[in-house]
């Protein structure tokens, strides 16, 4: 596993940020965290990568207590709100992340992860000289110097266009390939179901739902289209369709269409959270 | 990689921000300023005390009561420009970092938390240590070359002065741990001058032979060792100098100088290792 936590409970003083969720990521696996603000994703995260040290619980990376240096030393983390020092070229940053990443892949590995960002021509570029959505790409690449087996991604799309997420969601499917594990945190519903091959949503600390996007979709009913218009069978489900169309034109009606309704993941979040925007 | 090689690229990352923000720039600026007018005061100086005719020139030496006196003031600006380079190599390490977001993406590599430390205070402390020793060294090839003086001891005092800004570097990236840049940088400046005034009140307990004023300056000297290596590097610059000269040193700017104990430069050193031992454990637990 990649990531396992288990009761992870964190208060700040009064405030419970989370109240006690057990979380797993396989390996290879890319999972999505989803939450309104405040919910408690990105202490989550923090705390996978040792920033935050839990009040009870605990959490294991790759097999190694989250924070150690076994730990620290298989993960790539971008934090959601991070800054660089700004006298830096992107290849100077890449280079000092190399070095304290342990990575021998020198100008290779550089060239290579800007080229995965878009920014291989921005590579001489000053960070301060960046735009936000290009400074973000960088953290991307950033966190994956060294090749890490697990990647920590605190709402990385949060400050591109959309070519821009266009690029990330293209690299998270590539990351997914090459057997890169990743815990993804994002308010883009859209996105996280197009790339998560799972989906785990936080409520006011707590994990209220997780499962496969498809999954996580439920029934809504049935919609037959006939001569009157449009009939809708709350609660239908897919194999009943037969039998309602057989009833249907045994009835005399003339049917001209079916269509299984299913709830989006944009709704099954709304229920979850219960409409809280944070 | 290696801790000593992550110490070193830690440095010289700390070094490359210190440039940005014109930290040695400033303190460059500062240290000519003060090395001119230092020179140009103690020309006149020396040559004003040429019409100075002492009652008796075997016992009082015109030349070394200048260039002490002159030299003993240099180092008090030493030492607060040492304090200003050691604050500024250490201001917002942690917590002003952390709130900018600037640290996180060092701390979660494997070189942990206590590295990081380790090298921001060995940069700091370097950078400070080295810096005193260099502008002393000036300052004292001014002080020889205008007025033919040197002082009793001439390693001592540097290594004093190195070591009162290492503590300081200390003290400032503990501060660090728990405030905002702003704050630190005040808080410590506060603490510099707490010393410097204990410092005061020794040397007034002295001449009113005052038990509370000697009680405060022993705590004192505990808490601040800064300052009693600053007195102890004082001393050691005239503490071979004999007769009426000596004495007249010693009622001057001189009066606050004290012996260095056996134990001075041992506790210093140790309390360097403790503060920051202080500061890699409440780094360690604190959340970012």
């Amino acid at each position: 596993m990649a990531i396992v936590a288990r009761d992870v409970l964190k208060r700040y003083g009064d405030t419970a940020a989370l109240g006690g969720v057990s979380l797993e990521v396989g390996d290879g696996e890319l999972v999505g965290l989803l939450g309104p603000n405040g919910a408690g994703k990105s202490t989550l995260t923090k705390i996978a990568c040792g920033l935050v040290r839990p009040t009870s619980g605990g959490v294991e990376v790759g097999g190694y207590p989250a924070g150690s240096r076994r730990a620290r030393a298989d993960l790539g983390y971008l934090a959601e709100l991070f800054r660089f020092p700004g006298w830096m070229t992107a290849e100077e940053l890449l280079v000092l992340h190399q070095r304290l990443a342990g990575s021998g892949g020198g100008s290779g590995e550089r060239t290579e992860l800007l080229e995965l960002v878009g920014l291989v021509d921005a590579a001489s570029r000053r960070v301060e000289e960046m735009s936000k959505g290009m400074q973000q790409r960088l953290g991307i690449a950033q966190a994956l110097v060294g090749g890490p087996r697990l990647l920590l991604l605190d709402e990385p799309t949060s400050a591109l266009d959309p070519a821009g997420r266009g690029i990330v969601r293209n690299l998270l499917a590539e990351l997914r390939n090459r057997g890169h594990s990743v815990l993804l945190n994002s308010h883009l519903l859209s996105e996280v179901e197009r790339v998560c091959d799972r989906v785990a949503i936080l409520n006011e600390g707590r994990l209220v739902t997780q499962g496969r996007p498809e999954e996580l979709a439920k029934p809504r009913g049935v919609e037959i289209e006939v001569d009157g218009g449009t009939r809708l069978y709350e609660g239908a489900t897919r194999e009943e369709v037969p039998r309602i169309v057989a009833e249907l034109v045994a009835a005399g009606e003339r049917v001209y269409g079916a269509r299984v309704l299913a709830s989006t993941l944009e709704e099954t979040y709304l229920e979850a959270v219960q409409g809280r925007t944070g | 990689m290696t801790d000593a090689g992550a110490v070193a690229t830690i440095i010289g990352y700390a070094l490359r921000e210190s440039v940005r923000r014109r930290v040695f720039l400033v303190v460059l600026v500062l240290t000519v300023g003060f090395l001119a007018l230092y020179g140009v005061g103690t020309y006149f100086a020396f040559r004003d005390v040429q019409s100075f005719v002492p009652p008796d020139e075997n016992v009082l030496d015109p030349t070394a009561f200048t260039g002490a006196t002159l030299f003993g003031l240099a180092m008090f600006a030493i030492l607060f420009l040492g304090s200003v380079v050691a604050i500024f190599l250490t201001l917002g390490v942690v917590r002003g970092d952390a709130e900018a977001g600037l640290l996180q993406p060092i701390v979660v590599r494997p070189i942990g938390r206590r590295t990081i430390l380790i090298a921001r205070l060995a940069g700091a402390a370097a950078v400070a240590a080295g810096y005193v020793v260099a502008v002393y060294l000036l300052a004292l090839a001014i002080t020889a070359a205008v007025g033919g003086w040197v002082p009793d001891h001439v390693v001592g005092p540097a290594l004093g002065l190195a070591l009162a800004v290492t503590t300081i570097a200390a003290i400032s990236l503990l501060a660090s741990v728990f405030m905002s840049a702003t704050a630190q940088g005040i808080a410590v400046f506060m603490v510099f001058g707490t010393g410097l005034i204990a410092g005061l009140l020794s040397e007034i307990g002295r001449a009113l032979d005052s038990d509370p004023l000697h009680t405060i300056a022993r705590v004192a000297t505990w808490l601040f060792p800064f300052d009693a290596l600053y007195q102890a590097s004082l001393h050691a610059l005239i503490s071979d100098t004999s007769g009426l000269t000596g004495v007249v040193l010693q009622l001057g700017p001189f009066g606050g100088s004290e012996a260095a104990g056996p134990l001075l430069v041992l506790w210093a050193i140790a309390y360097a290792i403790l503060i920051a031992g202080g500061a890699a454990l409440a780094f360690s637990r604190q959340d970012l």
